[in-house]
């Protein structure tokens, strides 16, 4: 077997409340025990481009796994659609994200090839439930990409339930790299040096970059956000962080 | 950012998806990342009948001053309805 070989593939498994659901799951076929990612879609859903990224950690010889956040609102649908319908009935509870990525960590914890660590990765929405996984739950690193409401109040009149959530930084449980977009106003750069700080005080351990002439989601190569000099550090970034994080 | 901003309403009516017509029960109507307009953030609509399932969806992903203009037709199409001719899609 090739030494770069890899298999992906639709899986079932455990989340939260014992919930049977769907995941994606790539996986190196050769090569040590390794290091587990648990990728976190955006809103828009359980999409391709986020199937490609769970599939670029693999090339990169990690496991990875995306769980599907919204199994139980449209088993089987397409990703937009079942998106619609999440949106629809008030998204994706904090407490029921924690218990899907939590069963997922666990997949990978107990997968043949694991090496026991795992980390989590979020973009958009996902980067602020990949901190709030973080506070939850026993992990080895986390990242946020850009991940709004962090710190911040929502304005008036939003009925999906986003609470901020910087006062858990105190119960962070691994190193945290957050990847930012200087011109990005959710999270705004205020806002960014607000969870800095509160890191600091907390005494946690933290990694922060912000990308000048990139704003949201600049890592989203089908958006016409993506800012390729950006995306390309930051992956660089993120190869680091889980080399230093993720070794055996 | 995902802006997580949405409204829903109950709605009467049909709509026609990707598999035909059906009776749509519920819009949402958000200002989010679209999943195929080339924009960053759109206003989108939803019209959906949950009891079908997440396939019974008709949706549209509109630049925002083109919602705007839409919303003012709707509105002005509404208004020039004869007196005569406004009745509800339910039977008296």
């Amino acid at each position: 077997m090739s030494t770069d070989a890899m298999r992906a593939e639709t899986v079932t498994i455990e989340g939260h409340e014992g919930d049977a659901i769907e995941a994606y799951l790539a996986q190196p076929l050769a090569g040590d025990p390794t290091g587990g990612v648990v990728v976190i879609h955006h809103m828009p859903g359980y999409d391709e481009p986020t199937k490609e990224i769970t599939r670029r950690f693999a090339a990169q010889g990690y496991l990875a796994i995306c769980p599907n956040l919204y199994s139980r609102e449209a088993p089987g649908a397409s990703p937009d659609d079942a998106a619609a319908a999440a949106r629809a009935q008030g998204g994706v509870p904090d407490a029921r994200l924690v218990g899907d990525v939590g069963g997922a960590a666990a997949f990978l914890r107990s997968h043949s090839s694991s090496n026991g660590k795992v980390a989590t990765i979020g973009y958009c929405s996902g980067g602020r439930q990949s901190f709030l996984a973080a506070c939850s739950l026993d992990l080895d690193a986390a990242v946020d990409c850009y991940g709004a409401f962090v710190v911040g109040t929502p304005p008036d009149g939003f009925p999906l339930s986003v609470e901020p959530i910087v006062h858990l930084a105190k119960d962070l449980s691994c190193p945290l790299l957050g990847l930012f977009g200087a011109e990005d106003q959710y999270p705004s750069p205020e806002q960014v040096d607000e969870l800095e700080q509160a890191l600091k005080e907390a005494d946690k351990e933290f990694e922060f970059h912000s990308y000048e002439d990139a704003g949201h989601a600049f890592f989203a190569v089908d958006r016409p956000s993506y800012r390729p000099e950006a995306a390309k550090d930051g992956w660089q970034r993120i190869w680091e962080f889980f080399g230093r994080n993720l070794a055996g | 950012m995902c802006t997580y901003q949405t409204t829903t309403l109950p709605v009467e009516g049909s709509g026609k998806g990707a598999e035909g017509w059906f009776t749509v029960t519920d819009a949402t109507v958000y200002f989010d990342h679209p999943v195929h307009a080339p924009a960053a953030h759109t206003l989108n609509i939803d019209l959906i009948n949950p009891s079908r399932g997440a396939g019974a969806r008709v949706a549209v992903e509109l630049d925002p001053d083109a919602a705007r203009q839409l919303a003012l037709a709707i509105l002005e199409t509404l208004e020039r309805v004869p007196d005569e001719l406004k009745v509800t899609s339910t039977p008296a």
